[in-house]
C-alpha cells in the first residue's frame, strides 16, 4: 500500500492563460506555493506544452485565441490516457451553462477571477490527491494483472504435468467408459485406471476436498501411488494403506481425498470394492436388471492415521457383460433453481426408466440438465464393464534396465508364518525378484496369476480352511470374505511356505515354484477329474496353474503344489 | 457601481505575491489594458466586443481595479444581448476609468522601487 503524503510535493503546473498580466500574476502565485511552472498563451501551445513537458496539472483560462481552453482541455485528457491530469479552467464565466461546460470537455474543477490565492492552493492540494488516487490505482491495477497472468500459467503449467500423470494409466481400455468435465479435474475429481501384472484392473475414482490448484496437487502423489503399487502386483488393501499414510502425512488437516478404489478381476469374475466418502456405486446385473448399491463403509482417505485405518474391502460376483458405475457428488448435488438437490432419487429413476445400457450417460447428463436448466461443469462418472479378458490386451511392462546381467542359476525359500500371512502380501516381492530374470518378463503376466492363485489357496483353503464352494451366489460370496477376515484376525498358528528355484537350461531356464502349506489338504484326485471350466475358473484355480504353468502337481495330499515355467533364449 | 476605483487589499496582497516582480506586473497590466482598449474602439461585430471585454474584466479585476471591471461587465453582457445602441459611451466610459487609474499604478510602480520597464514575452 503506497502511503499518500502528508506534505505536498512540488508538482508542475502549467498555466494556459492569454492575458500576459493574468498570466504574470498567476504563475508567481503558484511559483510561491512550491511549485514549477510552465506557461503558454493560447490552446494551441498548452497542447504542445503538455505533449513535451508532461505537467501533472493544468490551469487552463477558458477563452483564448488560437485554440480556446475547452478544445484544449480536451485534447490535453485524450494525451494524458489513463493517467488523471487535473485540469482547473480559470474563468470569469457566471453563467451556469458555461460552467457546466467545463466540466463536460474533462475539467475537473474551476476557479474564479480575481484570483484567490488560499483557494487555488485548496484545490492544487485536492486534485493533486484525487492525481495520486489513481496513480496508486493503476499501479494496483497492473500489479493484479501481473499476478493474474502468472496465477494463470503456473495453473496451466500444474495441469499440463497432471494431465500426464492422470492419462498414463489405462482409461482408454475398451472395458471402460468414462465423463470427465473440464472443471472436474479442477474442482479436485481424480479418475486413474491401470492394469496389474495378473491382467486384474485397478480403478480409482477420487475427489479431493477444495478447488482448484491445492485439490490438483494432492491429486499426484496419490496417484504415484497407485500406479506404481498396481504395477507391482498390489492388492487394494496395502494400496489403500499407502494411500491414506501418504495423503494424511503431506495434505493439511482440513484436506482429504474421497475415493472409491475397485479391483475388477476377468479371471476370477469379481469385483473388489472399497468406498470411503464418495457417493454410493453401483454395480449392474445386466441379466436381472438389479442394481447394487457400492455404499461408503469408510472415511475418505487421508483422515485416519495408519493405525486406525480400514482397508477391509467388499467382494461380489460379476457375470459376462455387468457394469459397475461410479460417479462423483457433482450429480447428487446439482441444485436447481429452487435450491433443490437432484438427489439419489432421482437418479434411481433415470436408472430404472434406462433402456440402454449404452446411453446411461447421456440418460443422466439428460436429466441433469432438465432439472438444472442447465448443463454442470463439474460433473465425473465412469462405468466399467467385465469384458472378455481376451478382449484386453494390457500394454507390456517397460523395463528400465539393459538386460546384460541376470541371475541365471539359484533358489530362494521363505517361510510366511502367522503373524505375517495377517498383515504382509509377499507377491509383490516375488515377482519383482523373479523378474530380474530377464527370460522370465515376457511371462510376468501369467507368472504373477499363478503364484497368487498358489498363495492364496495356500492361505485360504490351507491355513485358513475357507470352503471355496461358499462363492457360488452373492450371499454366499459375501459370507466367504467376512469369513476370511474374521480367521485370518484370528490365525495363531500355521504357515506358508514357497521355494523359487532358477537353472539354466540349454539357452534359456527353467523356473520351479513350490508353496506349501500348513492346512488340511484336500482331494486331489477328485479335483483333477473334474472337467476344466474354460468359463469359470474358480475353486481351487487348479485349473487356472494347469492353463498357465507346466507340468502342475500337487503332493502330499494337496498341501504341496508344484509347478514349472520355461524360457528360450532372448533374441 | 462601486466607487473604488483601486482597491488597496488586493494592491498589497499584489505586491506581497510579485515581490520583486511587482514592477514588471503592473507594466504589463497596463500594456495589455492599452491594447485592450484599441481592441474595444476597432471591434467590427458584438462578438469581438464581447470578448475584448470579457478579458479586459478578467485582469482588471484581478489587478483590483473594481470599477473598470464593473464597467467591463456591463459591456460584455450587452454585447451578448446584442443590445449595442449608444456602445460607444459605455467604451468612452471605459477609457475614461483607464485614465484615471493609470497615474495611480504608477503611482504604486514607483512607490515599489525602480525598475525597468520592460514587458517580458513569454
Amino acid at each position: 500500500m503506497i502511503a499518500v503524503q502528508a506534505a505536498l510535493e512540488p508538482l508542475t503546473i502549467l498555466i494556459a492563460e492569454d492575458s500576459a498580466a493574468d498570466r504574470l500574476l498567476l504563475s508567481s502565485i503558484v511559483r510561491r506555493q512550491g511549485h514549477q511552472v510552465l506557461t503558454a498563451a493560447n490552446g494551441a501551445e498548452a497542447v504542445e506544452a503538455f505533449r513535451q513537458e508532461r505537467p501533472q496539472l493544468v490551469l487552463m483560462d477558458a477563452m483564448m485565441p488560437v485554440m480556446d481552453g475547452f478544445e484544449a482541455a480536451r485534447q490535453i485528457k485524450a494525451l494524458a490516457g489513463e493517467t488523471l491530469v487535473p485540469i482547473i479552467f480559470l474563468t470569469s464565466l457566471s453563467e451556469s451553462e458555461a460552467l457546466a461546460r467545463c466540466l463536460e470537455v474533462g475539467g475537473d474543477d474551476f476557479l474564479a477571477k480575481p484570483y484567490n490565492q488560499v483557494i487555488l492552493a485548496a484545490k492544487i492540494k485536492a486534485m493533486d490527491r484525487l492525481r495520486r488516487l489513481q496513480e496508486t490505482v493503476l499501479q494496483q491495477r497492473d500489479q493484479i494483472a501481473r499476478h493474474h497472468d502468472y496465477l494463470l500459467n503456473e495453473q496451466r503449467v500444474a495441469k499440463a504435468v497432471f494431465d500426464k500423470v492422470a492419462h498414463s494409466g489405462c482409461l482408454n481400455a475398451p472395458n471402460i467408459r468414462y465423463l470427465q468435465s473440464p472443471y472436474a479435474l479442477f474442482n479436485g475429481d481424480l479418475l486413474l485406471a491401470a492394469f496389474t501384472p495378473a491382467g486384474d484392473m485397478h480403478v480409482l475414482l477420487g475427489d479431493f476436498t477444495g478447488h482448484g490448484l491445492p485439490a490438483a496437487v494432492g491429486a499426484m502423489p496419490l496417484a504415484e501411488v497407485f500406479y506404481g503399487m498396481t504395477a507391482k502386483g498390489y492388492g487394494l488393501a496395502e494400496t489403500l494403506r499407502e494411500m491414506n499414510a501418504k495423503l494424511k502425512r503431506i495434505l493439511p488437516v482440513d484436506m482429504f481425498c474421497c475415493a472409491t478404489l475397485l479391483s475388477l478381476s476377468f479371471q476370477r469374475q469379481s469385483v473388489e470394492v472399497w468406498n470411503g466418502g464418495m457417493p454410493d456405486g453401483y454395480l449392474h446385473s445386466i441379466a436381472s436388471g438389479e442394481r447394487t448399491p457400492l455404499k461408503a463403509r469408510h472415511l475418505p482417505l487421508g483422515v485416519l492415521t495408519p493405525q486406525t485405518f480400514d482397508d477391509r474391502t467388499e467382494v461380489f460376483p460379476m457375470a459376462l457383460g455387468d457394469r459397475v458405475f461410479l460417479l462423483s457428488d457433482g450429480v447428487i448435488d446439482t441444485c436447481d433453481v429452487n435450491d433443490q438437490l437432484f438427489g439419489v432419487e432421482r437418479l434411481q429413476q433415470v436408472f430404472a426408466a434406462n433402456r440402454q445400457p449404452d446411453a446411461l450417460f447421456e440418460d443422466i447428463e439428460q436429466a441433469l440438465r432438465d432439472f438444472r436448466g442447465e448443463a454442470r461443469d463439474d460433473v465425473s462418472m465412469v462405468e466399467i464393464s467385465l469384458l472378455d479378458p481376451n478382449l484386453l490386451s494390457p500394454p507390456a511392462p517397460i523395463y528400465s534396465d539393459s538386460g546384460q546381467s541376470c541371475p541365471l542359476d539359484w533358489s530362494v525359500s521363505f517361510e510366511f508364518r502367522a503373524a505375517t500371512l495377517k498383515r504382509f502380501n509377499p507377491l509383490p516381492y516375488l515377482l519383482q525378484l523373479l523378474l530380474e530374470v530377464h527370460g522370465l518378463r515376457t511371462q510376468s503376466g501369467a507368472l504373477y496369476s499363478v503364484l497368487a492363485e498358489l498363495y492364496s489357496n495356500a492361505l485360504e483353503h490351507g491355513v485358513l480352511g475357507l470352503n471355496s464352494s461358499l462363492k457360488r451366489d452373492v450371499a454366499g460370496f459375501a459370507r466367504y470374505y467376512q469369513q476370511r477376515n474374521a480367521r485370518l484376525e484370528a490365525l495363531e498358528d500355521g504357515y506358508v511356505r514357497v521355494h523359487l528355484q532358477v537353472t539354466p537350461e540349454g539357452e534359456g531356464g527353467c523356473l520351479v515354484i513350490r508353496v506349501e502349506d500348513s492346512g488340511k489338504g484336500f482331494d486331489v484326485e477328485r479335483v483333477m477329474a473334474r472337467p476344466v471350466d474354460p468359463v469359470r475358473l474358480s475353486g481351487r484355480g487348479v485349473s487356472l496353474i494347469r492353463q498357465l504353468g507346466r507340468n502342475a502337481h500337487w503332493t502330499d495330499d494337496g498341501r504341496s503344489a508344484r509347478v514349472e515355467f520355461f524360457w528360450e533364449a532372448l533374441a | 457601481m462601486a466607487d473604488i476605483h483601486l482597491d488597496p487589499d488586493v494592491l498589497s496582497a499584489l505586491r506581497d505575491v510579485m515581490e520583486d516582480e511587482f514592477s514588471t506586473l503592473i507594466d504589463t497590466f497596463l500594456a495589455d489594458s492599452e491594447q485592450r482598449l484599441r481592441q474595444l474602439t476597432v471591434a467590427g461585430d458584438a462578438t469581438q466586443l464581447l470578448e475584448a471585454a470579457h478579458s479586459f474584466k478578467g485582469s482588471s479585476s484581478n489587478m483590483g481595479a473594481i470599477r473598470l471591471a464593473a464597467l467591463c461587465h456591463d459591456l460584455e453582457q450587452r454585447s451578448k444581448e446584442r443590445n449595442l445602441s449608444g456602445i460607444e459611451l459605455l467604451i468612452a466610459d471605459i477609457t475614461r476609468e483607464f485614465a484615471l487609474i493609470r497615474p495611480l499604478y504608477e503611482d504604486e510602480r514607483t512607490r515599489a522601487g525602480s525598475a525597468i520597464a520592460t514587458v517580458r514575452p513569454y
